[in-house]
């Protein structure tokens, strides 16, 4: 953008959007399906929007589907604050305001081409890593051998199931998914996330590998790929933070120097070396 | 751009005849101390003062402000800040403050709130006359500034000269009367910034500042941190005085209607409890000592790198009486690091 047009911009202002379809996919989780009013939207697995609901605020919240789904945009949102309860009262024909798509540091789409993928999945985490998922899956020719890890905390907040289902029954991707707790209904992995990594098929050493989940898993995961001796610029973290204008001032996403809005919320582990509180 | 000379009698009539016409903010007295207001008289403009309460900032960054305003279920109207202001009485420390938010307020995503109000400012800057009880401006190279202002004043002794450095100053400068400063009245203008380089000093940092981000590079995990920081309210004074911290949150306000609303920003502190906390109420900056670090650590290192190197501590010293637990001074803590770490 040239300076005169930055300088007529406001950098805050959301642009309206209409809800298109909700539904509840666990006791927390609700699907938010939108269309921009004036159409325009491109964007790269691993960006996000600031969702606004007049009279409540803002809240940061990446992308789950993919660019080459295009005639609308899909968001996932657990209910959890005061503006992620005014989305979970959404209904299809809503107006919301969006801002973006934000962040520059996104999904090494480009750069991953013809490479092995391991994604690594914490509950939600799943949520921005399905984006550039469901892009490989839809550019499956670009891209090597794809393992996906999913370790949920419980059966019950399990989302996305049909998607799930087909990641399983596909040739040409590896899923393994596990749970912390046993139950009932449950017949296959129990336990934490990690315990997937020795499973993985691929050569992890010089495959890139996509982490994304809650800030406690990160540090298990990097332990355990350090094991594996899989190298620093191999691989990508998604640091969530609280990324309240999104556009680099407020301060509140900072993680050292970086600000995950402008920074991220995608970093390479081998940027991260100066940053200590990213992990 | 042209450098003249203003007696102070005119100076004063100047003022006078500039708040018959236009929104006119200077520093006045507030019982024993200053701060910025907006003058109703020139007689109480007071270019003696030693430090304000509050920096200028609050002029381009009011401490609540509307970003824009809403219907509910319906669309966003961006509102802006339309009202040109003379704003006179600004020191050089925090001129380079000012200078420091432009950018960082500019480069990347561009804030036209922040940047209306600042395009809509004239800013008759002065020189130190008396040095405050905590100003180490000249450890930070911050006690003279050359840019940034339209004018800048430098009381000479019997009159000021008043350097025109924009358009917009050379158009309001040339409504006083005033003469062509002479090389005499150059030599004591310069002897006032020489002399301000080196006695706005009340505390010495024991390196250059261009070293700060090196010395700050090794001392993340030094003791110093959890030190301080066991005495530290967590309060956000430091934040709150300080004319480099430009830190917001983000509020929808509803009117009475419960049809109407405005977004707003107001002003916030890295050291005030919740920061950094995200849903399912984690947070990334919990211990007081991380956040205690972290300002320290914007001002000696983080935000330099955004701003080509240039420190964003200018040493006014607000922050020093500000601080009730007197753990706030970055001069103390960054010679203390020094004491230990050593100069490189």
């Amino acid at each position: 953008m040239c300076d005169c047009c930055a300088t007529e911009k406001d950098i805050y202002l959301p642009q309206l959007a209409t809800v298109q379809k909700v539904r509840l996919m666990n006791d927390t989780e609700l699907y938010v399906r939108f269309t921009m009013d004036d159409g325009q939207f491109d964007f790269i697995p691993g960006q996000f929007v600031e969702v606004s609901i007049a009279g409540i605020g803002e809240a940061p919240i990446t992308i789950t589907s993919s660019p080459t789904q295009t005639e609308y945009i899909e968001l996932v949102v657990r209910r959890i604050g005061n503006v992620t309860k005014a989305i979970h009262k959404l209904r299809a024909g809503d107006k919301i305001g969006i801002r973006g798509p934000l962040g520059n540091g996104t999904y090494p789409v480009e750069e991953a081409k013809g490479q092995n993928l391991v994604f690594i999945c914490g509950g939600i985490g799943l949520v921005p890593q399905r984006s550039f998922i469901n892009y490989v899956l839809d550019n499956r020719d670009d891209y090597g051998d794809v393992t996906i890890l999913l370790g949920t905390k419980c059966f019950s907040q399990r989302f996305f199931h049909s998607e799930l289902e087909q990641w399983t029954a596909r040739d040409d991707v590896h899923f393994l998914e596990t749970v912390d707790e046993a139950h009932d209904c449950w017949n296959g992995n129990v336990g934490v996330v990690t315990t997937l990594i020795p499973k993985i098929e691929t050569e992890l050493a010089s495959a890139k590998v996509l982490i994304c989940g809650p800030p406690i898993m990160y540090k298990f995961v990097l332990m355990a790929l350090q094991e594996s001796e899989v190298p620093k610029e191999n691989i990508y973290l998604n640091l969530e933070r609280k990324m309240k204008c999104g556009v680099g001032k407020c301060g509140h996403c900072q993680i050292n120097n970086y600000y995950a809005c402008i920074d991220g919320p995608v970093f390479r582990y081998s940027d991260l070396n100066a940053a200590p509180e990213a992990i | 751009m042209s450098i003249k000379k203003i007696s102070k009698a005119e100076l004063t009539n100047f003022v006078d005849r500039l708040i018959s016409t236009d929104k006119v903010i200077g520093v006045q007295a507030k019982g024993d101390r200053f701060d910025f207001a907006p003058l109703e008289s020139a007689k109480d403009l007071r270019l003696d003062h030693d430090v304000t309460l509050q920096p200028p900032k609050k002029y381009f960054l009011p401490p609540i402000e509307t970003l824009l305003t809403f219907e509910v279920g319906g669309g966003y109207k961006s509102k802006y800040s339309e009202k040109p202001f003379i704003l006179i009485g600004v020191h050089p420390y925090d001129m380079i403050a000012i200078n420091q938010i432009d950018k960082l307020y500019t480069d990347g995503y561009y804030d036209n709130h922040y940047m209306k109000r600042r395009n809509n400012a004239t800013i008759i800057a002065c020189d130190v006359v008396t040095a405050s009880e905590n100003v180490f401006a000249s450890s930070m190279n911050a006690a003279v500034v050359k840019k940034g202002f339209d004018i800048l004043l430098t009381d000479i002794g019997d009159a000021y000269v008043a350097e025109a450095a924009t358009e917009k100053g050379e158009a309001l400068l040339g409504k006083a009367k005033t003469t062509d400063a002479d090389q005499d009245d150059l030599k004591k203008r310069q002897e006032v910034q020489k002399k301000n380089e080196e006695t706005l000093n009340k505390h010495q940092l024991k390196c250059s500042p261009e070293y700060l981000p090196k010395l700050l590079d090794k001392a993340y995990n030094h003791p110093v941190w959890e030190e301080k920081a066991k005495t530290c309210f967590a309060c956000g004074s430091c934040n709150q005085v300080c004319p480099t911290c430009y830190c917001f949150n983000v509020q929808d306000d509803v009117n009475w209607d419960l049809k109407t609303g405005k977004r707003q920003r107001a002003w916030d502190g890295c050291l005030l409890d919740g920061f950094t906390k995200v849903a399912g109420d984690h947070e990334f900056r919990k211990n007081r000592a991380d956040r205690f670090r972290h300002r320290l650590y914007r001002k000696g290192k983080y935000v330099p790198s955004k701003i080509g190197g240039e420190i964003a501590c200018v040493g006014c010293g607000r922050c020093v009486g500000a601080c009730l637990p007197d753990i706030a001074n970055p001069v103390k803590i960054y010679n203390r690091l020094i004491d230990d770490l050593g100069i490189e």
